[in-house]
């Protein structure tokens, strides 16, 4: 029988290891990737919440969580090739043609 | 610990597991000599038939050769990755025979989600493609890896989407129960096979099967008039025979899904005495597997490729709404009956 | 028994997930997370939801991730330039402020001692999650098919050449 905690603890570092990617990554691609760590480290929690419960709500709540995913997946990949058309670069750090 | 290795169902699973993959191994290396012969009949030639008698000794001088074969690495390949990739599609494509019943007792395991089992492991050999045709560091295998990541995730879709309807009629995600559920006749005479009432999506299957299998038409990752030889240019030697390893395992996988789901699996008429009776379910499923690797190496012999755009606008265009239709149908029918 | 496997499934996924992190090609990266996806999936049949486990393979690894792949593969990505960065000095305060939001996370978790085992009972099985879908849930069900038509639509205006 694996305790409630051994869950919640390994997701809080994988969603904290993903946060620091966000951050600490510079490009885009890298960005979506550590997003996704951090969907995976939410979607451990609710897994292990809807177990510990005996309730289903949970595991539904992943399905979502995956649709979102797979969409952001779609619409931010879609908008990495637009912006290596336009840039030659995906460094987030040198699309700042709007700051000043 | 001593008490569970010697208990009689670990040994029974022991027992299985030696038949079935013995069994897979040795189909597999006699596949590669049923390819060649039967294409080379259709192609009015011979064929390899020096190797023993009717070639049938060929697989071992072939495994021989690969054996004994200098183990090279392309220059500026990544070397883990090169080494990983014909691993990586050969193990999805071995895990996936875990779950197939090859007959009523005789099964590694049964699952509540085999079926769904069976496509997430097909849905990750597309990484030891991928994989290969990046780490060899070369132009060909680069192209071949994306035109396979590509046409992969396409036709996944019309795949999955094609036995929808067979599982609503069947209501199960097993596949020992999907069998069970196709048992008995009709009238006396038909099979109650699924083929009968889900023609459409069995034609959907075994073209998207096809080009999941990277099988021609649908060989575009390979394709040797363009691409050398698509994502495995630059492996050779054990690499390589893994890699074709796999690619017969998946032809197999392949044609069991398509016989526990439209065929009946391993039902047929069962008669004589007791160890026939209990030997004729796995006959009858060989021999139905059989068709459908004949089938498949009679495709390979005599349609041509299509072209890339043409993969894509069939994938999309018709195979797509032709799945989702027949769902649709499907769905209304059962909750009419 | 089942402990070691959780702690080999979670030592995978923490790996996996540092290593995207600190592979320099971006490639690397989407391979490594493969990794964690698939350890995610063991993390997810120790908690007896068998049918989100493989729904996680086929969704994620299978589709999602090949799609990154590809799209990679297609821009044939140099490697990450780490010189120019202005950012750089995000490193080292980003990762001292991460453990403490950790510490502080896991100092709140085993204070709230909620400690109980994960119970086996569970019904993880495809009929309950597709009642509670259907029944529960439908509404949501119907808007996340409205996300992925706007997604849909999305990709294929932003990727389009031209407007």
């Amino acid at each position: 029988m694996i305790p409630l905690n051994w869950f919640l603890t390994l997701s809080a570092v994988l969603f904290l290891i993903g946060m620091l990617g966000f951050f600490i990554k510079r490009n885009i691609i890298a960005l979506l990737l550590s997003v996704e760590i951090m969907l995976n480290a939410v979607n451990l929690t609710f897994v292990a919440f809807s177990s510990r419960n005996g309730h289903v709500s949970g595991q539904v709540f992943v399905f979502f969580v995956l649709v979102v995913a797979a969409a952001e997946a779609a619409v931010g990949l879609a908008l990495v090739i637009a912006m290596f058309r336009n840039r030659e670069t995906l460094n987030v750090d040198r699309s700042n043609l709007l700051k000043w | 610990m001593i008490d569970y290795l010697t208990n009689r169902d670990f040994l029974l699973m022991v027992l299985r597991l030696v038949i079935v993959f013995g069994g897979l191994m040795g189909a597999f290396a006699y596949l590669s000599l049923v390819e060649r012969r039967v294409m080379a009949f259709v192609q009015m030639r011979p064929g390899p038939n020096r190797v023993g008698p009717f070639g049938l000794l060929q697989p071992i001088a072939d495994g021989l050769k690969f054996l004994f074969k200098e183990q090279i690495r392309p220059t500026g390949a990544n070397a883990w990755l090169y080494l990983a990739a014909p691993l990586i599609s050969l193990v999805p494509a071995l895990l996936s025979f875990s779950v197939i019943p090859f007959g009523p007792a005789l099964q590694v395991t049964d699952l509540n989600v085999a079926l769904l089992v069976v496509f997430a492991v097909g849905s990750l050999s597309v990484y030891g493609i991928v994989i290969g045709g990046w780490a060899s560091n070369s132009k060909y295998p680069l192209i071949a890896s994306m035109r396979s990541s590509a046409q992969m995730i396409s036709y996944e879709l019309s795949l999955t989407l094609s036995v929808v309807g067979v599982l609503m009629i069947g209501n199960t995600l097993s596949l020992v129960k999907l069998v069970q559920s196709q048992e008995g006749l009709w009238l006396g005479f038909i099979p109650r096979w699924n083929i009968f009432l889900q023609p459409v999506a069995f034609v959907i299957y075994i073209i998207a099967a096809t080009a999941e299998t990277n099988r021609l038409p649908f060989d575009l990752a390979e394709s040797e008039q363009e691409l050398v030889s698509g994502w495995h240019t630059e492996y050779s030697g054990m690499k390589f025979a893994i890699y074709m390893l796999a690619e017969y395992a998946n032809l197999i996988a392949v044609s069991c899904i398509a016989t526990i789901l439209f065929f009946g699996g391993w039902n047929g008429p069962s008669f004589g005495p007791d160890w026939m009776v209990m030997i004729l379910p796995t006959i009858w499923f060989v021999m139905k597997i059989s068709v459908f690797v004949f089938f498949y190496v009679l495709m390979r012999s005599t349609v041509p490729r299509v072209r890339y755009d043409q993969l894509m606008r069939f994938g999309w265009k018709l195979m797509l709404p032709v799945a989702l239709a027949n769902i649709l149908i499907t769905s209304l029918l059962v909750a009419l009956s | 028994m089942i402990e070691a496997l959780f702690f080999l499934f979670a030592a995978m996924a923490v790996g996996a997930a540092i290593n995207v992190l600190v592979q320099k090609h971006v490639l690397y990266s989407a391979l490594s997370l493969i990794v964690l996806l698939v350890s995610m999936s063991g993390l997810f049949i120790l908690l007896n939801a068998d049918f989100l486990a493989v729904i996680n393979v086929i969704v994620y690894a299978g589709a999602i991730m090949v799609l990154f792949v590809f799209v990679i593969m297609l821009l044939n990505l140099p490697e990450d330039e780490d010189g120019a960065d202005r950012m750089r000095w995000l490193k080292f305060l980003g990762i001292p402020m991460g453990l403490f939001l950790l510490f502080m996370i896991l100092a709140t978790l085993w204070n709230a001692g909620a400690d109980a085992g994960v119970q086996a009972q569970m019904p993880g099985s495809p009929e309950a999650i597709g009642r509670s879908l259907f029944t529960d849930y439908l509404l949501p069900f119907e808007v996340t098919s409205l996300l992925i038509l706007i997604a849909l639509m999305g990709a294929v205006v932003f990727a389009k050449k031209e407007l």
